[in-house]
């Protein structure tokens, strides 16, 4: 799991090339999911128009949860986007993983921490910036001190801290995944039999790591508009 | 890997090649990749399958809206005309019944004036039979009488051997019948 990362410098800023290309790869195929799904779409749903509801609904549901609609209905589009994506993202790196001159090309996007960070610190920046756009500087302001004044310095901290565990986690499931299928992969490419021993494990692995990736998505999207909903609502 | 860029960063922060030792370690130009990446995304999510596919949930929500209202109000129409046409039907059945009831006292009351004009009938015509048979014997007398005027003068005739002028005894014999008449 030693590869390399194929990287440059450009305009004095370094690109991971996998990591740019796996990530146009997963807009690439969120974006075909969600174009194909709601072509020729009828009032009585069907076929893929379904699904695509599904998740309008499914993250609708995740942002009620949290906060009242009519706030939380300008989040919709990025719930949706943020669930899509991760969930790609996420199982992309699953069916195998290419390297090419001992560089890794083909891996989930979402097994790289800076993308699951930058995502992360994202979300929280935006929750600052609904928090003072809906709420007002003060309003904002005085969510530090509650529910005690002496509490502020843990809710700075909270604030790093979550943006830390919501992308360390999905960077670690993912991550780990990764690890563990190259494991198992390259037990099975040593020799017949570990090829024999490697088959089951192997295909629990994955999908098990199918689910995780559902998870992880759903996880990140459920904590996302969590902290949203603290930093929007007035009566939390 | 990450970890160690963070805690460096911590202790680089004042050193002005900032900026290009955090490239070293961290590749910023991911991060940038990434939310340029997502940004672009959520716009095309946005436009081609949020817009359209929020367009049409909100018809079909408008729609089942209106159905459910246009139920609502035929069933409120159909409980109304039911209710018309129950009274339409108490009110047929009670008119039946009066006209029935009607019908049978038009014809009890008719049968009263049916009988009672044949019975009055019936005595105008008795009371007619009467005074014709009445007027018939009157004529039947008379005409006896005058048959035995016409007779008795005959035979007095005959008795007396002469002509005797019928137009100067008939009196006399009338009177003498009168007389019998009222003696018989």
């Amino acid at each position: 799991m030693n590869h390399e990362n194929p990287t440059v410098e450009w305009l004095g800023l370094t690109f991971n090339l996998s990591n740019v290309l796996m990530l146009f790869i997963t807009c690439l195929v969120v974006f075909l999911i969600a174009f194909v799904s709601t072509r020729r779409m009828q009032l009585k749903p069907t076929g893929m128009q379904n699904f695509m509801e599904w998740i309008m609904d499914f993250v609708k549901g995740i942002i009620k949860n949290n906060m009242d609609w009519k706030t939380g209905g300008r989040f919709h589009v990025l719930g949706i986007t943020l669930l899509m994506f991760v969930f790609v993202a996420n199982v992309l790196g699953l069916p195998f993983a290419i390297t090419w001159d001992h560089k890794l090309w083909w891996k989930s996007p979402t097994a790289d921490p800076t993308i699951t960070l930058t995502l992360a610190a994202m979300v929280v920046i935006l929750t600052h910036y609904y928090g003072i756009k809906l709420l007002g500087l003060k309003e904002y302001g005085s969510g530090y001190l509650k529910p005690m004044p002496f509490l502020f310095p843990l809710k700075i901290i909270e604030e790093f801290a979550n943006t830390l565990t919501l992308g360390l986690r999905l960077y670690g499931n993912i991550y780990a995944g990764e690890v563990l299928i190259g494991l198992i992969a390259s037990l099975g490419a040593g020799s017949i039999f570990g090829f024999a021993g490697a088959l089951v494990p192997a295909l629990a692995w994955q999908g098990f790591s199918l689910f995780i990736g559902a998870i992880q998505a759903f996880i990140f999207v459920m904590l996302s508009m969590v902290y949203m909903a603290h930093k929007v609502n007035t009566d939390h | 890997m990450f970890l160690d860029t963070f805690v460096l960063l911590a202790a680089d922060a004042a050193d002005p090649g900032f900026l290009a030792s955090l490239n070293d370690r961290l590749n910023l130009g991911d991060i940038i990749v990434t939310l340029s990446f997502f940004t672009i995304l959520m716009l095309l999510l946005k436009k081609f399958a949020w817009g359209p596919l929020m367009g049409i949930m909100d018809q079909r929500a408008e729609l089942i809206a209106n159905e459910i209202e246009s139920a609502e109000k035929s069933r409120a129409e159909s409980q109304q005309i039911l209710e018309e046409q129950r009274n339409l039907l108490n009110e047929a059945r009670n008119n039946a019944q009066a006209i029935v009831e009607n019908a049978r006292k038009q014809g009890e009351a008719q049968r009263g004036e049916i009988i009672t004009a044949a019975r009055s009938e019936v005595g105008r015509m008795k009371e007619e039979a009467t005074l014709e048979i009445a007027s018939e014997k009157d004529k039947a007398v008379a005409a006896v009488r005058e048959e035995f005027v016409s007779l008795s003068i005959l035979a007095a005739s005959k008795v007396l051997g002469k002509e005797i002028s019928e137009e100067d005894n008939r009196a006399l014999i009338e009177e003498t019948i009168e007389k019998a008449g009222e003696g018989r």
